[in-house]
């Protein structure tokens, strides 16, 4: 067994753990967070995407002792609780989802891009960036449509905030 | 329509549990005492099972359980079964074999289930499975439906002699013969329609409780259609009876035909915790998922097109094998045959036509209805055929098509299908508008500048929706009636809860189902709930496929919604004093025409569930149920254009523009719709590009991880440009089609219309990978 100590959603969280448990089992199993989604085993799906000290991590590629130390941000704890975070609203404006399924690691995933591209997106970056997102329903569309407008919405905040 | 009625472009009700990681998926669901289950699982495609000990399994650590197909047997569970009966052309029914949910005696595909592990965690039942020893004899295998038919292959069910299902027939031969003979071209082509893996990226799942006080089960399942599980669990399964069963699908990621059918596992794990005592819950992984999830397609062809001298059409001869796979899963029969044959007429008048399809046994997983379901195989087929006509006969594809197009309705086919309304030239002449065709020519020429190989193709697509007459379809085989179901009840505070027997995985129902209502009283849509996926709440339905669920499962709400409405009608009319015939239902309020009279909705309502002041005689409350059962099919067409470049060097393919102009009749929410068509043309890009599925020689799977079975990504596909036409559909009181298919439909054959025309060779399979098409290049100019 392993002793785990991380920050979730705010929340710190111990627990004692099989040292088998990877992240998103801990998560959902241990935590309850379910909003975080087992799609393919083998880290190609993206449906279990997590920030692990603000970067996009698949959390079943990493051990839940791994992540002991660290700040873990799933996609319950997205938003500052008064709203959607931009990025959710763009996907429910634009029709970024279907089934919901693939969606929270889509979204985890492209919060990540968009914080890591402050000079803004394009659709081919966008495209190339989901490499590690599977899709089934989309056929990614209307999911690229949400992240560009995710990205210049956040950018505009950013704006609006330097300006105040 | 009002900004939230039939036609507005709103925003999805369900989204916000979604994006706020909220839903409630099966894997999400946990019961008090629950524990897990692991499968164990043949590793041999074709094998007879000798000895099964589970003595070391069941010592191992946190074992509650482990048990296998004879105890199963045993307690009276019985065997899987096929749905829909097929007569071969001799008169003799299919030949079904057994399919026990845990095998008995002989295991015929990787991944057959032999016993199933209970246990305190996943990780101890996934143990403790592995310590399974299972001796098996080895069989040869065969995975080829080619194969399988020929001399000496490996016999697979004892009930189907030389692996043979069925051999079965459709339309006039001796007429499509003579067509052929007196011919003056004749396009002969062979098709493979290669076999994919659907890959809902929710992977399979079920969670059994049988509840000793009540002596009743409920099934938490990833199912399309609740109720069939039910039903056939019930009826067939020996599972329990309906009564005592309670099924629900909650919220189900994506199903794509592969959720439609009962396996195993859900059975297994109901009876299995009756016998452990203890809730069981078991979710696939992904490589469980790519065994065991029925596969689709799978079609080996051959075609012959008669042309007259104005190359009209005279006949079409289709010669088909079909593998559906190692058992015949729940609807695997009416695929190949109904599903496909009669869409064989595509959008042309074609005077004569003859289908013959065997379908046949293999060592490899079940294949069933996967997006499209027989219907892409059929346009596959005739639109390849079809632009290789054109490029044989020196016309343009554009010409060819437009001159066998039906252009008058109703048509009958000489293949069973009354069309009832379309028009095929429209979507024909949006497409190539939208796809700047005219211009094609010049862009070509620029690319060749530049290296590369640019080509653009068309697929004029055609398929039947809104399955289906109930009637029809049991003269036809069917083991079920095709119709469907809605309840409309209406609170004491106006609210409304719509009930529905269609199943929402994806599609958006909560949205535009209330939108039908919103859009009837003009009430706001939060103010109704769409309530779908449990058999304790709906009383029967029969589920989300086939693209049914807006023109049958719909018209089930238009049709409780025309009772609900006559009757707050008659309600108003007696409170208001006025003539029934003189009340109109208006933003939320009931009115008398020409007046100033009016009752608000909620009063209405309440006025039903006070029955202080109703009219003599009239029961109290507003609530009515409805079943509608479609009188015919329906049938979404359209045109969709691809334009490719290829660079000849790596044989790598980029779709420059993808366009699809389709009639799906009249539309309750572009938006939705949009997405549908969108998702549709990735999956049929995956399927001419990227997909399949391969098993080796001794009948192992290849491509059991998406390490090895290539799924669209956001970097393959470029964004499409989509549009609508709209000729309504006459059958139904919405005049809608279905639009969940067509883009899977429509989708193959332009990209590999584009990619030969671009290559100039039509020696091409799919999926078109970058090796195939390198050395189609590469022959291509040796030439």
């Amino acid at each position: 067994m392993s002793d785990v100590s991380l920050t979730v959603n705010g929340r710190q969280v111990n627990a004692a753990v099989e040292d088998r448990t990877l992240l998103v089992h801990f998560l959902r199993e241990h935590l309850g967070l379910t909003g975080t989604h087992v799609g393919c085993d083998t880290s190609q799906c993206g449906a279990c995407v997590v920030h692990v000290d603000g970067k996009a991590v698949k959390s079943c590629t990493m051990l839940a002792a791994q992540a002991s130390g660290s700040t873990v941000v799933t996609i319950e704890g997205l938003s500052d609780g008064t709203g959607l975070h931009p990025v959710q609203a763009a996907f429910k404006e634009n029709h970024g989802l279907q089934c919901g399924f693939c969606t929270p690691g889509m979204i985890m995933a492209a919060t990540d891009m968009i914080n890591r591209h402050p000079e803004g997106l394009d659709e081919a970056t966008v495209r190339a960036e989901l490499e590690g997102n599977i899709c089934r329903c989309t056929g990614y569309h209307n999911i690229v449509k949400s992240i560009l407008a995710a990205s210049q919405a956040m950018a505009k905040g950013k704006g609006r905030a330097k300006a105040a | 329509m009002g900004i939230e009625g039939i036609g507005a472009r709103v925003a999805r009700k369900e989204d916000r549990r979604f994006i706020t990681g909220a839903g409630r998926y099966v894997d999400d669901m946990v019961v008090p005492g629950m524990k897990h289950a692991a499968f164990v699982r043949s590793p041999h495609a074709h094998a007879d099972i000798k000895k099964i000990d589970v003595s070391r399994a069941k010592a191992m650590p946190g074992v509650i359980g482990v048990l296998t197909g004879k105890e199963l047997k045993a307690d009276g569970i019985g065997n899987l079964i096929c749905g829909w009966m097929i007569h071969s052309k001799d008169g003799t029914p299919m030949k079904m074999g057994a399919w026990s949910p845990l095998a008995v005696g002989s295991v015929r595909y990787v991944g057959d289930a032999v016993a199933i592990v209970v246990a305190e965690t996943k990780g101890q039942a996934r143990d403790a499975a592995e310590a399974v020893d299972v001796t098996y004899k080895e069989k040869k295998a065969v995975t080829e439906a080619v194969d399988a038919l020929k001399k000496g292959a490996p016999q697979i069910h004892p009930e189907a002699e030389g692996n043979l299902i069925f051999d079965w027939e459709i339309g006039d031969a001796k007429a499509a013969d003579a067509a052929i003979a007196s011919a003056a071209h004749v396009t002969r082509v062979k098709i493979h329609n290669n076999r994919l893996v659907p890959n809902a990226m929710e992977p399979r799942a079920a969670l059994g409780h049988y509840d000793r006080g009540e002596d009743h089960y409920t099934c938490w399942t990833t199912s399309q259609n609740p109720h069939v599980a039910r039903l056939v669990m019930s009826a067939f399964y020996n599972v329990a009876p309906e009564n005592k069963l309670r099924v629900i699908a909650p919220d189900v990621g994506g199903g794509f035909g592969s959720k439609i059918y009962i396996y195993p596992e859900e059975i297994v794990c109901l009876w299995a915790s009756k016998k452990t005592g203890v809730p069981v819950k078991w979710v696939a992984d992904r490589t469980e998922s790519f065994l065991t999830d029925a596969h689709g397609r799978d079609h080996v062809s051959e075609v012959e097109m008669a042309f007259d001298k104005d190359n009209r059409i005279t006949g079409l001869k289709v010669d088909t094998i079909a593998n559906l796979g190692a058992y015949m899963s729940l609807f695997s029969s009416c695929v190949p045959t109904y599903l496909y044959a009669t869409l064989l007429s595509g959008q042309y008048d074609i005077p004569a036509i003859h289908a013959n399809v065997r379908t046949v046994y293999t060592n490899t997983a079940p294949v069933d209805a996967y997006r499209g379901a027989g219907r892409p195989e059929a346009t596959y087929l005739l639109e390849r055929t079809m632009e290789i006509a054109a490029r044989e006969l020196g016309v343009s594809p554009a010409e060819l098509r437009r001159k066998n197009f039906i252009t008058q309705f109703p048509h009958q086919t000489p293949v069973i299908m009354n069309y009832d309304a379309g028009d095929y030239a429209a979507s024909l002449d949006a497409a190539m508008q939208a796809a700047d065709y005219a211009g094609f020519e010049k862009r070509r020429a620029a690319a060749k500048k530049r290296g590369r190989l640019r080509g653009i193709g068309m697929a004029s697509y055609i398929e039947a929706c809104g399955i289906a007459p109930s009637a029809a379809v049991g003269s036809l085989g069917a083991g079920v009636g095709l119709w469907e179901s809605a309840e409309v009840r209406v609170n004491a505070v106006g609210t409304i809860e719509v009930l529905t027997g269609s199943h929402s995985h994806g599609q958006g129902h909560e949205t535009t189902f209330a939108q039908l209502v919103a859009d009837r009283f003009g009430l706001p849509l939060d103010s109704i709930n769409i309530v779908h996926g449990d058999t304790d709440k709906v009383q029967m339905g029969m589920g989300t496929y086939g693209s049914r669920s807006g023109a049958v499962g719909m018209s089930a709400i238009v049709k409780a919604l025309d009772k609900v409405e006559a009757k707050a009608k008659k309600i108003a009319a007696h409170l208001m004093e006025a003539d029934e015939g003189d009340i109109v239902i208006e933003n939320g309020a009931l009115k008398v025409a020409g007046t100033d009279k009016t009752v608000p909705w909620f009063q209405l309502a309440l006025a039903a569930y006070t029955a202080h002041n109703l009219p003599a005689g009239m029961e109290p409350g507003l609530k009515e149920g409805a079943f509608y059962d479609p009188s015919n099919f329906t049938f979404p067409a359209g045109c969709y254009i691809c334009e490719v470049e290829i660079d000849p060097e790596t044989g790598r393919t980029d779709i420059v523009q993808f366009v699809a102009a389709d009639d799906f009749g009249n539309i309750i929410n572009p938006m939705i719709v949009e997405g549908q068509v969108h998702g549709g043309i990735a999956q049929g890009v995956g399927q001419a590009l990227l997909e399949g599925a391969y098993y080796d020689g001794s009948g192992q799977l290849l491509t059991a991880s998406y390490m090895d079975y290539t799924m669209p990504r956001a970097d393959d596909l470029p964004s499409f440009k989509v549009s609508t036409s709209n000729t309504p559909c006459p059958s139904n009181p919405l005049g809608i089609k279905g639009c969940g298919e067509a883009g899977a439909i429509g989708s193959p054959p332009a990209v590999i219309n584009a990619i030969t025309d671009a290559l100039g060779t039509e020696n091409l399979t799919m999926p078109a990978t970058p090796q195939k098409v390198w050395a189609a290049a590469r022959a291509a100019t040796r030439h």
